[in-house]
Order: structure tokens, then sequence, then C-alpha cells
């Protein structure tokens, strides 16, 4: 059984959207985390944060603008 | 395109952001500009500054176009590349505070971080001071990341609000070809509003085309690869993320090569150019500068470059540098190749003061 967080990083300027996710993924340990985001920039960041501590990640573009990022591990 | 894209956003496009504004930098000087400074957000932003007299230091007065370019290079690229999005209301107010106090710490150091590394790859060891400085005051921003500092959260505006520093730039343009000259002095000669230098700092610069060229691929280069002077620091102490550090070691080591083969290396403490030897206010300035970049979210040339993809809060930040750099030179708080200008240091007390206050205080508030 894996546990679900969600965090919301929409609209936060450098670095907190990659502070936010590494957080939770400190916190969780393993399991599934949602993040919210609306630049490519916090994308990569965050992509490089989850591939730095083992997480998978897939992002996907939303309908109103902004992604969200599905990390698993 | 998407190569391109895909290029500058892997591990490789902060080196090779950093790699081409090393060398740009580097011929910049030998087509003109000042000593050790092919670029420098701050003292080209307080040039730009005193064209427009808002301050009236003779020496440092002429609109450079590489912040024109470069401003304008982030707008093509983030048009090209479907990341044009005007957003605003992070904190604006507090945003040109720290625009402001960010532009007293680098002026009493003599340059931004994009300076600082510029300096030391001409062989100006006052610059380790400066940086040592930086990464002093990028620590501190970092623990107040690290407490919950935050300036909130911004939101999507019109598309008419991203145009807006776009059309800055290009007015900043016409006004530095066309030169007006409506006022007259007290013997009747024809003055201002626009000023350039005749002697100093301000009167040293790269032929236009050339200037402007080389701010549009920067700009282009560093929007795609979100090439961050600060950032690179903080990245790796907070999440230990060497992305873009990769990209400030390319910059200097390009910069520091470049500089050996057109003999502009020149290694030692005195006699640099537009510096000074004072160690501790060259360390404090930056100090203040690295604090206040960091709570801002990334170095002036970021700003630049997010403003120019439609950030109204990064424009925000620049407008204060504008507005910092009129008062530092008024309020004496400038440093000059003879030393630490006379309300410098005090200045930086208070710009560390306003700043932490600011990291204690800035919390998300959520509606």
């Amino acid at each position: 059984m894996s546990d679900m967080t969600i965090v919301d990083a929409r609209g936060l300027s450098c670095p907190q959207p990659a502070l936010m996710t590494r957080e939770a993924i400190r916190k969780l340990g393993k399991g599934s985390i949602k993040v919210w985001v609306d630049t490519e920039t916090a994308v990569e960041n965050i992509t490089r944060v989850a591939n730095n501590n083992g997480w998978r990640i897939q992002a996907t573009p939303q309908p109103g603008g902004g992604f969200q990022l599905e990390l698993e591990k | 395109m998407t190569a391109i894209s895909r290029f500058l956003t892997s591990r490789w496009g902060p080196i090779f952001t950093g790699g081409v504004i090393g060398i740009l930098a580097a011929v910049l000087v030998k087509l003109g500009n000042p000593g050790n400074m092919g670029l420098c957000i701050a003292c080209f932003t307080r040039d730009i500054a005193g064209a427009l007299g808002l301050h009236r230091a003779a020496t440092v007065q002429y609109i450079r176009p590489e912040i024109i370019g470069g401003l304008l290079g982030a707008f093509i690229a983030a048009v090209a590349f479907r990341e044009f999005k005007p957003r605003t209301g992070s904190a604006p107010l507090v945003r040109f505070l720290l625009g402001m106090f960010a532009m007293f710490g680098a002026l009493v150091f003599l340059g931004c971080p994009w300076r600082a590394y510029l300096r030391l790859a001409g062989g100006d060891w006052n610059a380790i001071f400066g940086i040592l400085g930086l990464v002093v005051g990028i620590m501190l921003g970092i623990i107040f990341l690290k407490r919950g500092f935050s300036l909130g959260r911004n939101h999507n505006a019109p598309k008419a609000l991203g145009f807006i520093m776009p059309a800055v730039m290009v007015t900043l343009l016409v006004l530095l070809i066309v030169a007006p000259l409506f006022g007259r002095d007290a013997s009747g000669n024809p003055t201002g509003p626009i000023f350039f230098s005749t002697t100093g700092p301000g009167s040293l610069y790269a032929p236009l085309l050339i200037s402007l060229g080389a701010g549009l691929i920067i700009g282009f280069l560093a929007q795609r690869s979100r090439f961050c002077t600060v950032g690179a620091v903080r990245d790796v102490v907070l999440l230990k993320d060497r992305h873009l550090l990769n990209g400030i070691i390319a910059f200097v080591v390009f910069a520091f090569v470049t500089n050996l083969i057109l003999g502009q290396f020149k290694a030692g403490f005195t006699g640099q150019p537009v510096a000074h030897t004072d160690g501790w206010w060259n360390f404090g300035g930056m100090v203040l500068a690295g604090l206040a970049f960091t709570l801002a979210g990334g170095c002036p040339g970021r700003q630049l470059f997010l403003a120019g993809e439609g950030d109204g809060d990064a424009a925000i930040f620049w407008l204060g540098m504008v507005v910092g750099a009129g008062l530092a030179h008024t309020f004496s708080i400038a440093s000059s190749p003879a030393g630490v200008g006379a309300f410098g240091p005090a200045a930086v007390l208070v710009g560390l003061a306003v700043c932490s206050l600011i990291g204690f205080t800035m919390r998300e508030v959520r509606a």
C-alpha cells in the first residue's frame, strides 16, 4: 500500500517547487507524489530532484496550462 | 528547433551557455567595453539609469545594448518555444525593494555576480572577496528558504503585460540611437534628457550592433538553459544539484581562456579596472547582493530574462535595480576605483537588516 502526497507549487519562484518536492520525497521515503507546477523550468528542476533521489517521474501537460508530475518509488 | 531546445535544457545547456557568455564577455572588452566588464547586469543597468538622468554620475551614463538585447533575446526564445507566459502578483513591492538593495550591494562591490566571475577570470583577485561574500549571502538566503520564506504565488496576467518590458527595451534602443537633446544647460548648450559619458567606464563601449547582437544571443541561450549565477550555488547547497554550477564553471573557464588569448588577463589586486581593493566591503557588498538575489529567486541576469518571458515580478525587481542605481549614486553609496563610497557600508548594513526582515516575515498566505 503506497501513500499519496500532493504538492501544489504553481506560481512559486525558484527554488520553491523543487524544494517542496524534495521535502515531500524525504518525508515519504517511498510511494507516490503528485506535483502541480506551471512552468517548464519547474518541471526540469523537479525532474532532476526526482532522478537524483532515485524516483521515477512522468510529466503530463494540463489542459488549462501547467503540468502534473507523477513521482513514484 | 526542438533539437536546439532539447540540447539547451539538457545538462549541456548551462555549460554551452556559460561558455558562449564567457567568450562574448571577453570579446566585448576587446571591442571597447570597460575592463573585466564585458557584461555586468548591475553596472549596465546603472549606466542606463545614468543615461536616463536618474543619477548624474557623469562617468557612468550609457544605454547598454547588452541589456536591451538580453531581455529581447529571452523574449524571442520564450515566444519561439511557447514559454511566453505573462504573470505577476508575487509580492511585487518586496521584489522592488530586493532589487534596490541588491543594486546597493553590487555597487559597493562594483559588479553583479556575472562581473564578479568575470573579474576573477580577468585576474582581479579582489573578486575573490566578492565571490565569497556572494556565497555567504546565498547561504543566508537558503536559511530563510528552509525556514519557509516565500514571496507567494504569481497568477496569470493578460498578454499585454508581457509586452511591456520588450516595449521598454525597444524604447531604450530608440533613445540610444536618437540620443535626444531637448534641454539647455545654464550656458544654453543642448543637454539631456539622455546623457552619455564622455569619460570613464560609461564612455567605453563596443559597437552598438555587436553589443546588441551579443545580448540577443545571450538572452536567447540563457532563457532556454535557465543560466543563473545565483541559482548555481543555491542549488548545489540546497538540492545537491550541480546542473547550473557547471554553467558557471564553463563561464569562468572560457572567459579566462579568451582573456589569455586576447592578452587581457592581468593578475593582481591593485590597478584593476573599475575595482577597489577594500576586501571587507567587497565581501560585505556581495553578501547583501547574494541575499537579495536569493530571496528574489535568481541573479540579475535571470531576472532580466524572466522579465522577457513575461514575468512582471522579475520586471519590477529590475526596475528596483534601476531606482537603486539612481539612489546609490545620489546617496554616495556606490564605490569607485578610489574606494568605498561614504555611505556604502551603512547602506549594506541597512540592506542586510531590511532583507533579513523580509526573510523572517514573508510567508505564503493561503486564501
